[in-house]
């Protein structure tokens, strides 16, 4: 037993006093002596053929350096499905489809350049509904690929769900259904590509996953005829990621092809619309689901199909049933699952990951799901939860090997803290919502890895390089602290470099809230190098067994006999400057123990579990439909946390993000077409927005995890959308099944419930479905 | 069109050519190199770039740079002391995780500013109504309410995180 120095702490972020000053140096600021900027030019249709690009007029513009179209580079493909490329060629299949790019000495000229270049569309019938794009006869987004589902493998059986069903003394079935919502980074999109002179590359650009962008774009040299050419990501300053900067996407490809072809270092940033036109979506789905229990309220089985809009191109949101997978199977003790899911191609825009990765939208069925089977049960829908809560030491059926399990006691929490048996006055409601989210890293790729390297110096400091990404949730502080608890220094000796892979170790990337339990576990791995080596020289300097010294206070010191000590600088300058003298440098790779999902889909695929459950109080006004939030309270069973600042900071804007996507946040796509490309007309919450919150911990330690913690990034944003719409069914009896649950939806349905039409007519009258205005 | 005009950028005078059709933000950043001063949107709707003039907040990208003429312009690289310390509301977004990945926080930082230099009692209510117009996806600006808050007087030092069901620990081991 000891007790933290630095683990536990309310440790301020070691990059904010740099982002509190203006300091920081996000891509926007960033300029390369010489550099030329890129623009891009996108579709005017959401599925033709290019008839023809003349680029004349652009290219003989002043300051055009270059003007580049799909027959101009050579076939590099793009995305987990390769069915895509920077620049289309022969036809595109979306509005946001790149045609062409520029490179100029100014972005204005770029600007300019692209209103020149002359595109001649064929316009070819195109499909928006993905239930409509599975039928015979609609029209092919690619004709080569035959159909519009992807040949995707999401399907899984275990148990008998037919059995189970026959069984069941209750069952409910429904559908609902998500929509597309966007991340909204406050800084946008943006990369600068350069290129020296044999052709080695170096892109800046704001990545959630450097490693595995350097491969993409060393696959995209290979097929520029470049070989053996050296890639060097680096990473400026991250105006935010939520799953957004997980795929290498077109502009930087566009970036690198123009660098290429001008000579010269090119920059390509997103404006604000771009953004939100040109960057991935979360995926819309369409859930059918069906579950059922027994006389006593303990689940039989769960059954859901589902339909994933899968845009025009494929990129990780075409994986997000995997990790649906997850909840489906192993929220609360199921013993039969049947899942089954298409990914269907459209002419809309195309979906990545985000924050919860398809977690939120899998959630949001089967949470609203369980509180409608609480209600035919008759069983309050806390003590249902209770009744089918996981517990340590469960193996669910898809294998998901449960250890630190906190769900009991979270819901207990928010039944505490919501006041759940408090009276409800007229319309208002309690609900709540649990989740299940990977907290010991996630195998979905074939290393869950994350390497570090740390060097001391003369005077006790540590640089530490790491494969992790900070893009403000605050990992370089907690590996920081980590490392800081482990060789008894203070938080300002580490210096902590994530920024650059010439340096920096390999990491898969930092998705699947891995990185405080993946990136912490390294780091730890490489302090406990240095660690024994500096005890074994501090018990021949101090003459002391090993076992008998601490490191404290920059220090090592004796357990029993604190006068005994040195100072770890002064060990380490004796070590140095001595014959045959030495430094202090440790690697440490960590590739946590979890699995890879086998052929049924069953394994083991994170080390540990978080837990969580969410709990809200909603007034709803009955005469307009609007929601408004009394108090939430999300409790989370996180292992330990390593500092509560930085999580209480996860959990609240998990929250607020949460309660957008479930309340008011939806990219409005019209035919294909993003109708609502800029923050006054798609709402994500502001601060008069922020709603009474209370975020409870749950510490159960998972020994798995650096001093015991489990990941938190995601599951903040997880259930909020199904704890409101259970709220609303409590407080008025009506249920939203489609989201954003706005105060028109709301109102249709409290309408429908009275026998009126959405406008308030009664039903079969005369006028009835026509609004009547009135002044 | 071009014209002189002179201003106080960050407490030193200044004396400049400037277009009429430049923004603010535009003399801020890409005339001056100053780019603690954020483009979120370049629309006014966002307030990464949100600036002091005369101590008042205002969105730079909606602001043309002709009209600073005769008055004062604080950026984010004018708040702290010049010895470094910084400036109690920079010093209490860093204490009380105000920042996450910071690309609001010069903005939001400013337009606090602005607020309490006004109103130095100032309400949670006020504040939220003062930074309406500042956008933040990744606090769900909870902490930076309560780092304005805590400057402003109306702290409640109670952590908001308790955990319960703790395990003393003995390291990583």
């Amino acid at each position: 037993m000891s007790s933290l120095c630095s683990v536990g702490k309310r440790v301020p972020k070691i990059d904010a006093v740099d982002k509190a000053t203006g300091r920081a140096q996000y891509i926007q600021d960033l300029k390369v002596a010489g550099m030329l900027y890129g623009k891009i030019l996108y579709s005017k249709y959401p599925h033709a053929r290019i008839a023809n690009i003349n680029t004349s007029r652009a290219k003989a513009l002043p300051g055009v350096r270059c003007v580049l179209t799909g027959d101009d580079i050579p076939d590099i493909k793009m995305g987990v499905y390769k069915d895509n490329r920077p620049l289309k060629k022969g036809k595109v299949c979306s509005y946001r489809d790149e045609v062409a790019a520029v490179a100029a000495t100014d972005p204005e000229t770029a600007r300019q350049a692209l209103n020149l270049i002359e595109v001649t569309y064929e316009s070819l019938p195109a499909i928006f509904d993905p239930e409509e794009a599975m039928k015979e006869g609609a029209p092919l987004v690619h004709e080569e690929h035959k159909t519009n589902v992807l040949r995707m493998p999401w399907k899984l059986h275990y148990g008998d769900v037919e059995a189970a069903r026959k069984e069941a003394a209750f069952s409910v079935a429904d559908r609902f259904s998500t929509t597309w919502v966007t991340h909204c980074c406050m800084g946008t999109s943006g990369a600068i590509a350069e290129f020296d002179p044999a052709n080695n590359l170096t892109i800046h650009s704001n990545t959630q996953i450097p490693s595995l962008a350097q491969k993409d774009f060393q696959d995209a040299l290979l097929t520029m005829g470049l070989k053996e050419r050296r890639v060097r990501v680096i990473k400026p300053v991250i105006g935010g990621g939520f799953g957004s900067k997980l795929d290498t996407y077109a502009y930087e490809y566009i970036a690198i092809l123009l660098a290429f072809h001008t000579r010269r270092p090119v920059k390509v940033e997103f404006t604000r619309s771009e953004e939100f036109i040109a960057t991935s979506t979360r995926q819309p789905t369409i859930t059918y689901i069906s579950q059922g229990c027994d006389q006593n309220g303990k689940l039989l089985y769960r059954d859901i199909s589902m339909i994933l809009d899968n845009g025009a191109y494929t990129s990780w949101g075409a994986t997000t049933p995997s990790v649906m997978m997850m909840p489906i199977t192993s929220l609360y003790r199921v013993p039969n699952v049947r899942y089954e899911a298409k990914c269907v191609y459209t002419n809309n825009t195309y979906a990545q990951a985000m924050r919860g990765y398809g977690n939120p939208q899998a959630t949001f069925a089967i949470e609203c799901a369980m509180d409608m089977l609480a209600e035919k049960t008759g069983i309050d829908p806390i003590e249902f939860r209770r009744i089918n809560a996981n517990q340590p030491g469960d193996v669910s059926p898809q294998g998901l090997r449960i250890t630190t399990c906190g769900l009991e006691e979270c819901v207990e929490a928010v039944k505490d803290k919501l006041e759940w048996q408090k009276p409800r006055r007229h319309a208002e409601g309690v609900g709540l919502a649990s989740l299940i989210h990977v907290g010991g890293g996630a195998r979905v790729y074939k290393s869950d890895g994350c390497g570090t390297i740390i060097k001391m110096d003369d005077f006790g400091k540590i640089d530490l390089f790491t494969g992790a990404t900070d893009m403000g949730q605050g990992s370089d502080t907690v590996i920081a602290q980590i490392v800081a608890e482990e060789l008894g220094l203070r938080i300002e000796d580490i210096h902590v470099i994530h920024s650059d892979t010439d340096i920096c170790p390999w990491d898969v990337g930092a998705h699947a809230s891995r990185t405080t339990f993946v990136a912490g576990n390294a780091a730890l791995g490489a302090a406990k190098k240095i660690k024994s080596r500096i005890l074994e020289l501090g018990a021949k300097e101090l003459e002391t067994p090993l076992e008998k010294l601490i490191l404290k206070d920059r220090s090592i010191v004796h357990r029993d006999d604190p006068e005994k000590r040195i100072e770890i600088a002064r060990l380490l300058r004796k070590a140095h400057f001595s014959h045959g003298g030495q430094m202090m440098m440790a690697e440490y790779f960590y590739d946590p123990a979890n699995e890879n999902l086998g052929k049924d889909f069953r394994g083991n695929m994170s080390v540990t579990y978080t837990f969580g459950t969410h709990g809200v109080r909603v007034k709803v006004d009955e005469e307009t439909g609007k929601i408004e939030i009394l108090k939430y309270v999300a409790a989370h069973d996180v292992g330990k946390a390593i500092n509560p600042m930085l999580l209480e900071g996860q959990v609240y804007g998990g929250v607020m993000m949460g309660l957008g996507y479930a309340l008011t946040e939806q990219v409005i796509l019209e035919k294909g077409e993003n109708m609502n490309p800029n923050f006054r007309d798609y709402k994500i919450l502001t601060a008069k927005d922020v709603v009474p919150i209370e975020a409870p911990v749950l510490e159960t330690y998972d020994k798995a995890g650096p001093f015991g913690a489990k990941g938190i990034g995601e599951p903040g944003c997880v259930p909020s959308a199904p704890a409101v719409a259970n709220a609303i069914y409590d407080a008025i009896g009506v249920r939203i099944k489609d989201l954003p649950i706005t105060p028109e939806r709301v109102l249709a349905a409290i309408r429908e419930k009275q026998g009126l039409d959405p406008c308030g007519q009664e039903l079969g009258k005369e006028g009835a479905g026509e609004c009547i205005i009135e002044e | 069109m071009a014209r002189e005009i002179s201003f106080e950028f960050n407490g030193n005078p200044m004396k400049m050519r400037v277009e009429d059709h430049w923004t603010l933000l535009h003399l801020i950043r890409e005339e001056l190199g100053y780019t603690g001063t954020k483009e979120g949107c370049g629309s006014g709707e966002c307030g990464a770039c949100t600036v002091l003039v005369d101590n008042r907040a205002v969105n730079s990208c909606l602001y043309l740079a002709v009209e600073i003429d005769g008055k004062d312009v604080l950026t984010i690289e004018g708040l702290a002391s010049s010895d470094g310390t910084l400036h109690p509301i920079q010093q209490s977004f860093v204490d009380n995780g105000g920042i996450q990945c910071g690309f609001c926080s010069p903005g939001m930082i400013l337009s606090a500013k602005a607020l309490l230099d006004e109103s130095p009692n100032a309400t949670e209510e006020e504040i939220r109504d003062a930074i309406a117009g500042n956008l933040c996806r990744c606090t769900g600006y909870v902490q930076i309410i309560d780092s304005i808050k805590s400057v402003s007087g109306h702290e409640s030092k109670e952590p908001r995180v308790v955990a319960w069901k703790t395990e003393e620990t003995n390291g990583g081991d």
